[in-house]
């Protein structure tokens, strides 16, 4: 679920960090730049500071498409249930895509595999804390970057405040055998 | 910032852990605080990924089992993706083959599902959570934890 991307970027070292290794500190650099969030660098020109051209290797998640992956229930919400890895929280298995039939318990908010057996209906719960295997099906970048004028010109219509999105999410599923809660596939 | 190849190389669980460990060791060698608000990011998402492979099985791998492990899967014949998660899951059961690898019903007899399975189990460790759930014979403990 981890790859490795090569960038390069310039560096910008500023002066009081010039008595350090050059690579702990353009490490460190770029350690800000990327790591947990994007936030764009700024640059004043003609400052002093020293810039270098850097190519690099960094350590990105991204699982492929169809991926199998292992993570933790969140939560339940009428959109479907939430997953997270731990260093990774933005995982929404949506109801079409869960074991069916389910239904959403409003009272507990939580989903439930109505599964079937010869006596009659089984409900599983899949509750908050559960270890949780599910494929990956889909993700989606969003650009997260300020946006100009000209977008705020049409959004000014909506009553409703910006949602903040998170740069990268997942759609999972665990509409198959072998996926759904850990505890529902293990033989004991 | 330019991205001059978006995916270089895939990385198995056990290369991130690894790498993590490592740089965690480096900065308690380096001695210095860092409480840069960059640098918490770093931590934190450190802190987090270490924690979710340490209850994984790819905690106990080392690069021999790795190579060793990929030897053996010569002859299945699979694909570069499905072995990275058969390496990164040690799966146990017959399903979870047929999660991983795919159309593994046409591709792979009875027989050679159980082989692969048996492949995977003798020569990947078992995770932290498969070794609480054994049996306190002492004897089994040991073997789990001694790397190929």
């Amino acid at each position: 679920m981890f790859v490795l991307v090569e960038m390069v970027d310039t560096v910008r070292i500023p002066p009081w960090q010039f008595e350090r290794k050059l690579n702990d500190s353009i490490a460190e650099e770029l350690n800000k730049k990327l790591a947990n969030k994007l936030e764009d660098a700024y640059v004043f020109p003609g400052d002093g500071a020293s810039h270098t051209k850097v190519h690099f290797r960094y350590v990105v998640f991204h699982p492929f498409l169809d991926e199998i992956l292992i993570g933790q229930i969140k939560g339940c919400s009428p959109e479907g249930v939430h997953v997270s890895l731990g260093f990774f929280d933005d995982i929404l298995i949506p109801p079409e895509s869960l074991q069916q039939p389910a239904k959403f318990d409003e009272a507990e908010q939580v989903w439930v595999w109505e599964y079937e057996t010869e006596e009659g209906a089984h409900d599983l719960y899949m509750d908050t804390g559960e270890e949780i295997r599910f494929r990956v099906v889909d993700e989606s970048f969003v650009d997260t970057s300020p946006t100009g004028p000209s977008s705020a010109e049409a959004t000014s219509s909506s009553e409703e405040p910006p949602k903040k999105e998170a740069p990268y999410t997942l759609v999972g599923s665990i509409s198959e055998p072998g996926l759904g809660l850990l505890s529902w596939w293990t033989s004991n | 910032m330019e991205v001059k190849d978006a995916n270089s190389a895939l990385l198995c669980n056990y290369e991130v852990f690894q790498l993590l460990t490592d740089l965690k060791e480096q900065r308690k060698e380096s001695g210095k605080n860092k409480h840069s608000s960059g640098q918490q990011n770093l931590n934190t998402i450190t802190y987090e990924t270490l924690k979710y492979i340490s209850k994984t099985p790819c905690r106990h791998q080392s690069p021999e089992i790795v190579r060793e492990f990929l030897t053996a899967m010569k002859s299945h014949k699979l694909t570069k993706a499905e072995k990275l998660q058969l390496v990164n899951h040690r799966p146990v059961t017959a399903v979870e083959i047929q999660l991983m690898v795919e159309e593994s019903e046409e591709r792979l007899t009875e027989e050679q599902v159980e082989a692969l399975l048996l492949t995977v189990t003798s020569i990947l460790p078992a995770g932290p959570e498969t070794e609480e759930k054994k049996a306190p014979s002492n004897e089994v403990a040991m073997e789990e934890e001694d790397p190929a």
